[in-house]
């Protein structure tokens, strides 16, 4: 408020100065470099960089592994050139040069430091610790300019020199981007993005094409090696681009026009559009081949899951860290109820007639388990429910059990289910048992969101001793929360145990749990869509891409962080999970909005009366 | 949230209740028979059993060690640490690779106090290293965040940490050079006492009267104190709240170095995939002794390694369960359990501050 000399020209609100010096900083710049050199180191030395490097994405020029490498200056360029925070009232910072410069330093900061991993791996032989500070990864950073061996240091200039190169324009770059308008931005990161997309989910773009009968795309399109062909690249991008803006404007309307129509309307869309679905359903693992189908398929194990689980986090906001036991208990009664050589009692009924005493048993579980967790913290009921999934693979795997669940070698001979006569067993076909229990869970998910426990559910997770206050049975409502997880796992486990054909234990470890809760927290808790596409992209990816198995926990513990720092709703949020995770934000824009006319003509009059 | 408000009185039938209270009346008669049973039987003479409680207190020892971690930034910052367990990882792993260096020396035999003083040195900076980024990177920001955000987050640094050290460093077991003045032991009234198990309570001891003393005595300390039971206040009254934080992840870390180095004398080998379980059950000990409270920490530590130890053999093979062993870890977590709901806050009492609890 110490600002009195005013402009004579229009006065902003708020007596801020009109026009803002572009206040980026360069020694900023150069520290989110050193960041970012740390970063780039890292992700050479685990292995990242060469292993990505055989999966080529446009043709000759870039492949997956420069793609991770250059992906971080430019992110830093990006975050170092970020223009400051415009408050209310305030003008927009402006943009220009200076920006691509403080990301140009950040890149170059970057590409110095890169010079260390280099250095020493292509002089000492560290590989007895460091296992990937190895000759392949000298090459893939000098771009395969290596020297022959020479005497006393060897220092490969020109490709440390092509690297800093690099690294300083995907920096530039990276500040570039807060240059460009918003609108362009988003067009050219979504043209970039379907790129990349297209680029390494060749495989399935490929199926596709050849699924419908198009085989003369995959050539225009794709090279024989792999990876997109530069015409091709030119095509998706130029293709996403001028859609993107063409429609930034126009978001559709589907909700508000369906909202629009009246009852009877309503009900014709809603069969037409559940005909349709079924349709594409149909047709998705006969266009898409057994190898994408069995991807779909575990997709939709997970999914089965992830929805569950989405019910006793999202919904009911109790912290399951243990949920793999259910997945466990609904495939061992699968495996116990339908198979041959199940070593104690095997009944052998089939697949259908198992499933309600599978999703007993399960259910059972789930009232063992809940039972003792009610009272707990959020935090211990974590812990405990982690400690009873580590004991129930324990117990499956322990010699006490053998007799019963087989020990290490687990149950075989689970027979595949049938349809009439038909016998499901091979993927194409094993998708339409696993999609219809996934429209159920989704249903079963939708309609209790919206009852009377759905409610419940909410106001414990908000508030527990405000919902008990006000009526809420908080011992039924986890409870059932507990026990609609256990069935919806249980589900999942029965299909998985039928579609291995065996159980073993250790198909059951603590990891299933935490892939179950990145699908969830990526995709946006609450919301049936998001886990949708969590799961996709959490479960789907890395099987599409064989090289980012290896690193696939890796980058899942980086997702998890990144989500809960940066988006901690998920990327397709339920509208509650946002105004809950938001509140205090949501409260001072309300507080802002409220009166701004009082707030700042106070603010005007304030100047000068105001002395200090 | 409900258990602290004391038992409810209520009239009409509590089911809750009723199933716990058979939980808690099973719990005992399968702790009382198993242990009746193999008393009973001879099968293992009274030394031996000693034998057991020793080696018990020793392992004890290790979680205390990195149970204090735990129970320290719950105290301050009021969620589970869940990547501490990598933490402790982390020292164990470049402890073996400094070791192994030195053997290769020929340091690690001729002078073996000096070797094992210069790796514990690199564990425990190591350990608060990677402690120290952790909560820079991942949890500053979450402060203020609701309490499951910052747990979830640690899930994700521990698989982070995990597959980092995958990555970095391979997925081959590395073990710790021989120690040769470790082996051999001591007998006593016809106990045979481990040097290392002698070294490790040794060194637990030392490094908690150490812990003890700072967090009690000093200024920082009492900082420390100060912040756990209300940051507001405590900023008001001039204590910098963020160097406190900063400075308990770092104790935390080094106490969880300490205890890698521990570790990796006595067992000798360790993975990128040692720290969970570890991690999880020297959290078990923080809950068993009452999160929040270093002293508690230290006895829930050794609590939780005699259970360990003990109770396979006692309570379990007196029920009449083959291979009883391969259940230690279940022992571990179902103590966790019943420690719950038994008593929730603790063996010595949780302290944390109201707004908490």
């Amino acid at each position: 408020m110490a600002q009195t000399t005013k402009t004579p020209t229009a006065a902003p609100p708020g007596d801020l100065p009109p026009t803002r010096r572009n206040f980026v900083d360069l020694v900023m710049a150069a520290r989110w470099g050193l960041v970012g050199g740390a970063t780039a180191t890292f992700v050479s030395a685990v292995g990242m960089v060469p292993d990505f490097d055989g999966v080529m994405l446009v043709d000759p020029i870039l492949t997956l592994g420069y793609l991770v490498l250059f992906l971080v200056p430019f992110g830093f360029g990006y975050v170092a050139a970020r223009p400051p925070m415009t408050l209310q009232g305030q003008e927009p910072a402006r943009v220009g040069p200076r920006n691509v410069l403080a990301g140009a330093v950040a890149g170059l900061v970057t590409g110095l430091v890169l010079i260390i991993p280099v250095l020493v791996a292509a002089n000492l032989n560290l590989r007895s610790v460091f296992v990937n500070l190895s000759p392949a990864m000298v090459e893939t950073l000098t771009f395969g300019q290596t020297v022959a061996d020479s005497e006393g240091l060897v220092i490969p200039a020109v490709g440390l020199a092509l690297l800093i190169a690099g690294c300083l324009v995907a920096g530039a770059l990276g500040g570039a981007v807060n240059v460009v308008s918003t609108r362009w931005r988003q067009a050219i990161l979504a043209g970039l993005l379907w790129v990349l997309t297209v680029g390494l989910l060749e495989d399935l773009v490929m199926q596709f094409f050849r699924g419908i009968n198009l085989d003369a795309l995959v050539g225009v399109f794709f090279a024989p090696g792999g990876g997109l062909k530069p015409l091709g690249t030119i095509i998706v991008f130029v293709l996403v681009f001028s859609l993107r803006l063409l429609f930034a404007r126009r978001p559709p309307r589907i909700k508000a026009r369906y909202q629009a129509l009246d009852q009877a309307e309503r009900r014709r869309w809603v069969i037409i559009g559940i005909a349709i679905s079924a349709v594409i359903v149909y047709l998705i693992p006969v266009v898409l081949g057994g190898f994408m189908s069995e991807i779909l398929d575990l997709v939709g194990i997970y999914l089965l899951m992830a929805l569950g689980l989405n019910i006793v986090i999202g919904f009911a906001g109790l912290l399951d860290l243990g949920y793999v036991a259910f997945f466990a208990v609904g495939a061992y009664m699968t495996a116990v109820l339908t198979s041959s050589g199940s070593p104690a009692l095997s009944p052998e009924l089939t697949f259908w007639a198992a499933l309600p005493f599978v999703v007993l048993a399960a259910a059972v579980s789930g009232l063992l388990v809940g039972t003792p967790v009610l009272r707990m913290r959020g935090d211990y009921l974590a812990i405990v429910t982690l400690g009873f999934g580590e004991i129930a693979r324990i117990l499956f795997l322990s010699d006490w059990l053998n007799p019963v669940f087989g020990g290490a070698q687990g149950i075989t001979q689970i027979p595949s289910p049938s349809i009439g006569s038909l016998e499901l067993n091979t993927p194409p076909q094993f998708f339409y048992p696993i999609i219809v229990l996934v429209f159920v869970a989704a249903y079963i998910t939708w309609a209790l969101a919206n009852s009377r426990i759905g409610r419940a559910w909410n106001a414990i997770r908000e508030d527990e001793p405000i919902a008990e206050a006000l009526g809420v049975n908080i011992v039924t409502a986890k409870l059932s929360a507990f026990v609609v997880g256990a069935a919806l796992a249980s589900f999942a486990g029965a299909l998985f145990a039928s579609k291995v054909g065996a159980v073993f234990p250790n198909s059951f470890s603590i990891v299933v749990s935490i892939v179950v809760l990145v699908i969830i927290i990526v995709g946006g808790m609450g919301n049936i869509a998001g886990v949708a596409v969590g799961a996709l992209v959490i479960v789907g990816l890395p099987q599409l891409l064989r090289e980012f198995d290896e690193y696939r926990f890796l980058l899942y513990g980086a997702l998890l962080i990144f989500m809960m720092l940066a988006k901690p709703e998920g990327i397709l949020p339920s509208r509650r999970r946002v105004a809950e995770l938001h509140q205090e934000e949501m409260g001072q824009d309300a507080w802002l909005t409220a009166e701004p006319e009082v707030e700042l003509d106070q603010a005007r009059a304030t100047p000068a009366t105001a002395k200090d | 949230m409900v258990a602290e408000q004391g038992t409810p009185k209520r009239l009409h039938f509590d089911f809750v209740g009723a199933v716990l209270w058979l939980v808690r009346i099973l719990a005992i008669l399968a702790v009382v028979i198993g242990a009746f049973v193999s008393l009973t039987s001879g099968r293992l003479s009274a030394a031996a059993w000693l034998n057991f409680v020793v080696i018990g207190i020793g392992q004890g020892a290790i979680y205390a060690l990195i149970a204090l971690g735990y129970t320290m930034v719950y105290g301050v910052l009021g969620f589970i640490n869940f990547a501490h367990g990598e933490v402790f990882m982390s020292g164990a792993m470049v402890g073996a690779f400094a070791a192994n260096s030195l053997a290769q020396a020929g340091m690690w035999n001729s002078s073996p106090i000096l070797s094992i003083l210069i790796v514990l040195l690199i564990a425990m900076a190591t350990s608060t290293l990677v402690a120290l980024l952790l909560e820079r990177v991942a949890y500053r920001r979450l402060r203020n965040a609701p309490r499951l955000i910052p747990l979830i987050t640690s899930i994700g640094a521990s698989f982070f940490i995990q597959y980092a050290f995958l990555g970095l460093f391979g997925a081959q077991t590395r073990t710790y050079p021989a120690l040769s003045i470790l082996d051999g032991f001591i007998s006593v009234a016809g106990l045979n006492i481990r040097y290392a198990d002698i070294m490790v309570i040794g060194a637990a001891v030392v490094m908690m009267v150490g812990l003890y003393t700072f967090v009690e005595r000093t200024k920082a300390g009492r900082a420390l104190r100060a912040v756990a039971e209300d940051k507001e206040i405590a900023a008001l009254m001039g204590v910098n709240v963020n160097r406190t934080i900063v400075l308990t992840f770092a104790v935390g870390g080094a106490m969880a170095g300490a205890a890698a180095l521990l570790f990796g004398v006595v067992f000798r080998t360790v993975f990128f995939f040692s720290g969970f379980l570890f991690g999880i059950k020297a959290f078990t000990a923080a809950v068993l002794g009452g999160i929040g409270n270093i002293v508690g920490a230290m006895l829930g530590g050794l609590t939780l390694g005699i259970f360990e130890s003990v109770g396979p053999s006692l309570v379990l093979t007196g029920l009449g369960i083959p291979s009883a062993h391969q259940l230690k870890d279940v022992v571990a977590f179902l103590a966790l359990v019943l420690v719950l709901i038994f008593k929730p806050t603790g063996l010595l009492g949780e302290r944390l501050s109201e707004e908490r609890a």
